[in-house]
């Protein structure tokens, strides 16, 4: 993975990224009463923070954390649903978070999202047929007609999907059928980049298989790259090539998916690592973290995990800890790493 | 859901409606079936005035005021070739009230398809741009809103009424009617679509048009549009209900259609000053198709109300 | 004797042109302070199990036929009274979405005294007491001050345990949990789970766990019921049913788990969807996305019958059984 980085440029680029969601929009919500003085003060939820990585083409990087991690966030800024407060997106060696609508087309094209609720992420006034053939259109308007139903058959042939279902509305359908036309819909662009927000955890286990054994042809077939969004890390450990996990919006550890389910360095990695309930051995073991996730307004300073983590000490309460790249080529960002406090 | 191994035709778009939840409460509903019926009955009628109506109003040359003030049918001293009775200028009341009905129900329609474009529009706009935007359309909404209908409706006839002169406003009364009940109701669209679209912008399908990079037009009349229209089709029909009601109430004060081109209200209006010398026929037979039109029209909405249940519509 | 006895519960549900059957001829045993799971997926009939062993079950569902008998007495013939006073004392449930279950206007304290106060008779002040002892035992801390709170005011994880806490009150001979962790995080989903396997096994209470995680019955449970489409199609001893699993549907859900397979191989899927319950195929239910299905599994209804430690109910378990052997061997 590494010699392969060196020799072509990345396809996705995230650099610094930061998102912040204001909570008080207008002037007079700012406005508030402290200790008997008037003051303006402005909250805000910090979902991104400082957020860097790199997706190779043709790797599977997945997303891992909890709710309210921010890795739903950092997608939606990815498929430029979202605009960053800070930092920059590089597609293909390209700028793209400050591109308008006009100029972001033939980037769309390219890079695909699929989402989490089939029940939702299908408008339920369009048949499947209107559904799958208005995106064809709108990027290829000089398709006649005939051109444009072939595009949209074999494409639902390659997901599974019988044509002859095309003129029914989505609400027919269950919900992996649902899926399997929404991941239709992404392929029907041809697009090289998977932006996958989510896409199984919605589903039933039979079925989830189903998605995810289609994710992994598709990507064979068409050499797709995903940029996948979990928060099971089964998944992760079957689909991903590399893994990051998101901790209130902040990357604390990035590996290859081998080097962080053999060896997680981070104790939050390791907590969550141990959580997963396991079909074959007996009991829970797993690490108990103390408190729960605070709430990403106004973060503390320093380390964001450290209300939570059992290393914590006076450095991770005051600075915020680099992620650094360790020896087994993972990066990881925890002054208790870094120091070796975490041997012991 | 669906059993979808079996491959059945496709059913037509009727047998689709019929057999749907809103077809099926609909068969189960006989307040529903009824007020349909009438309104169908009295829709289909007045639409057909031309045919049904034995005499024709507009036409001078027909009336003879010596006929006037003849009671109905089942009253002591009606004359038979007048089902109704005559109005006090002598016109058949049966054929007036057919015409009259049509004029309600054509400024009704139009002055609620002028709403329903503005408010649509505008509530599309202001929802899905939202910021700025929206701050602005829906202030102006709500200044429109503090104002009665009524009273927009009545100073600004009143104005056009003494700008152009009696004549040429009796000319275009229609137009002007439907220009001001329009413009004057447009908020109670507006908000209502602007609340859809607020919660249909959250889905996940409008975000993933706007990934396909499709264009906001589009994704406002493609998208968002055909997922609000069950609150629309319910305002709608208060709404069509409230037109009448507003230009029976114009033209009833006198600002409305002309006693030449009577409508409902302008019927009613002129049967009012006979009412006490024991003419009460003229205001009454108007004044109950009147009720009867908006009733139905009110329960039809109330059972589509029930049947589509946009929690959103609330005024 | 064991605490619920289920023999033959049939559950419908009237619709707009026919009934549909949601639960078909369930029939299972709890000992006291057993441990059940119920595995399967949406539109299995799990929860409506749950439902129907509270008698919660609302219209249009209702049941057609059975017994419930909870502690020997049939709970299916009890009046919405009688049922009452089982339901919360003897007998708890634990909902998906806490929110649910709490009343959001009203204090944490509140509801759990008004809870105490509707089944025993106790002052105020000794029922917070118990309130705040029983939040200690869910590891809440600072109960007293909790007890003030609005439900709004805590964390998805701290209301779980207040509701854990709440269903405790009345020390019940049973609780039913309807996927209480789904709704959480994977790291406080642990945390609940152990709490919850604590509690039962320290206050010897029953426990029927809802769920669709199969990694969570294996290590919640002693038992486990398998569902599809309505049926009961196999129930064992969980490691039995988790290490050796007879039924195809079984073996499948099994098999299609990612952990099951290698890194980026193909996982082994089951094909199809599950039937709704208003088109079940005639047969086994499972016959249609069934690979050893052949022709009597979609004509003929296979009955749960012993085989092992399990039952199954599946005609070509034994046929299946030598397969696999075969597979294994060569």
């Amino acid at each position: 993975m590494s010699t392969a980085s060196q020799q072509t440029k990345p396809l996705l680029e995230l650099k610094g990224l930061e998102k912040r969601f204001d909570l008080d929009k207008g002037f007079l919500e700012t406005v508030k009463l402290r200790g008997g003085r008037l003051t303006r003060e402005r909250r805000s939820v910090h979902a991104v923070n400082n957020v860097s990585l790199n997706v190779d083409r043709g790797e599977a990087l997945c997303i891992v954390g909890e709710s309210g991690c921010g890795k739903s966030t950092v997608a939606r800024l990815v498929a430029g649903l979202l605009s960053p407060t800070g930092g920059e997106i590089h597609y293909d060696g390209d700028r793209i978070d400050d591109r308008s609508r006009a100029a972001m087309m033939p980037l769309r094209k390219k890079m695909q999202m699929i989402f989490q609720n089939p029940y939702a992420s299908l408008n339920p006034r369009m048949t499947i047929q209107q559904a799958l053939e208005e995106p064809v259109r709108h990027h290829n308007p000089q398709m006649n007609r005939g051109e444009v139903r072939d595009k949209v058959a074999e494409v639902m042939r390659s997901v599974g999907v019988d044509p002859s279902w095309s003129s029914r509305y989505p609400h027919e359908f269950s919900g992996g059928q649902r899926q399997r036309i929404a991941i239709a819909r992404a392929l029907t662009v041809d697009p090289e980049f998977i932006i996958a927000d989510e896409p199984i955890s919605a589903l039933d286990v039979s079925i989830q298989a189903q998605v995810l054994n289609l994710m992994l042809e598709a990507k064979d077939e068409r050499g797709l790259t995903y940029f996948f969004i979990t928060h099971d890390l089964s998944v992760v450990e079957h689909f991903g090539t590399r893994v990051a996990v998101l901790y209130l919006g902040t990357l604390c550890e990035l590996a290859d998916t081998r080097t962080l389910f053999e060896n997680p360095k981070h104790p939050y990695t390791k907590a969550l690592l141990s959580a997963v309930p396991k079909l074959k051995d007996e009991g829970p073991s797993h690490i108990r973290l103390q408190g729960e996730i605070p709430t990403p307004i106004n973060l503390p300073q320093g380390c964001p995990f450290q209300t939570r983590c059992a290393f914590a000490n006076a450095r991770c309460r005051e600075s915020r800890p680099r992620p650094l790249l360790q020896t087994d080529g993972s990066t990881v960002a925890c002054h208790a790493v870094e120091e070796g406090r975490l041997d012991g | 859901m669906s059993s979808l191994s079996t491959n059945q035709p496709t059913p037509s778009r009727f047998s689709r409606l019929w057999n749907s939840n809103m077809g099926y409460s609909f068969r189960r509903n006989p307040v529903a079936i009824v007020s349909l019926a009438i309104f169908l009955i009295i829709a289909i009628a007045s639409t057909l005035a031309p045919v049904l109506a034995p005499f024709d109003p507009y036409d001078p040359a027909q009336i003879d005021i010596m006929n006037s003030e003849y009671p109905p049918m089942w009253v002591d001293g009606a004359d038979p070739q007048f089902f109704l009775g005559t109005d006090d200028q002598g016109r058949d009341l049966w054929s007036t009230i057919l015409y009259g009905t049509r004029l309600s129900l054509l400024i009704g329609l139009c002055a609620v398809a002028l709403q329903a474009f503005l408010g649509i529009s505008i509530g599309l706009v202001a929802g899905y741009v939202g910021g700025r935007i929206d701050s602005l359309l829906m202030r102006l909404a709500d200044i429109q809103l503090s104002f009665s209908t009524l009273m927009v409706a009545i100073i600004f006839l009143a104005v056009t009424q003494a700008m152009f002169g009696s004549e040429t406003f009796n000319q275009y009364a229609i137009y002007f009617l439907i220009a001001v009940i329009g413009v004057a109701e447009w908020p109670q669209y507006a908000r209502t679509v602007r609340a859809t679209v607020l919660a249909e912008k959250k889905k996940e399908y409008i975000d993933s048009a706007r990934v396909l990079g499709f264009g906001p037009i589009r994704i406002m009349v493609r998208h968002i549009l055909p997922n609000s229209l069950s609150p629309i089709f319910v305002i709608s029909t208060v709404q069509v209900a409230n037109a009448i009601i507003s230009e029976a109430s114009l033209s009833f004060l006198g600002l409305g259609m002309p006693p030449s081109q009577p409508s409902l209200g302008s019927l009613i209006s002129s049967g009012f000053d006979y009412i006490f010398s024991g003419s009460w026929w003229i205001t009454a037979i108007p004044g109950v198709v009147l009720v009867v039109l908006v009733l139905v029209i009110n329960l039809l909405g109330d059972w589509m109300r029930d049947v589509l249940n946009p929690k959103l519509y609330k005024g | 004797m064991s605490l619920l006895s289920v023999r033959d519960l049939t559950v419908k549900f009237a619709m707009r042109d026919n009934t549909v059957t949601a639960l078909n001829q369930i029939s299972f045993d709890l000992a006291k302070g057993e441990r059940l799971g119920i595995v399967g997926e949406s539109g299995a009939g799990k929860s409506i199990t749950g439902f129907s062993l509270m008698n919660l079950l609302s219209r249009p569902g209702y049941i057609d036929s059975g017994q419930i008998l909870f502690g020997g007495q049939d709970i299916t013939q009890l009046s919405e009274a009688e049922m009452r006073k089982i339901r919360g004392n003897r007998m708890a449930m634990i909902f998906q979405d806490p929110m649910v279950t709490l009343n959001p206007v009203l204090t944490i304290g509140q509801q759990m005294v008004e809870t105490l106060r509707a089944h025993r008779s106790l002052s105020k002040a000794e029922a917070e007491q118990i309130a705040i002892l029983k939040l200690r035992e869910v590891y809440i801390p600072s109960p007293e001050e909790r007890l003030n709170q609005y439900p709004h005011e805590l964390s998805g994880g701290m209301r779980q345990r207040i509701i854990i806490a709440m269903a405790l009150l009345l020390d019940p001979e049973l609780i039913i949990a309807d996927e209480p962790t789904t709704a959480l995080d994977v790291t406080i989903q642990a945390d609940i789970m152990e709490l919850l396997l604590e509690l039962c096994q320290s206050n010897k209470v029953g426990l029927i766990l809802i769920t669709h995680d199969l990694g969570v019955v294996s290590q919640m449970t002693e038992r486990t019921l398998v569902m599809y489409a309505g049926r009961l199609i196999e129930a064992g001893p969980t490691r039995e049913i988790i290490n050796d699993p007879q039924h195809p549907y079984t073996q499948g859900l099994i098999n299609a788990l990612p952990q099951q397979t290698l890194p980026g191989q193909r996982l082994k899927q089951i094909p199809g969807n599950m039937p709704s319950l208003t088109a079940i195929p005639t047969g086994c239910p499972f016959s249609p996305r069934c690979e050893y299905a052949v022709d009597h599994c979609r004509k003929i209804l296979p009955e749960i019958v012993r085989y092992g430690q399990v039952e199954v109910a599946c005609h070509e378990v034994s046929r299946l059984q030598n397969t696999n052997f075969e597979e294994a061997s060569a």
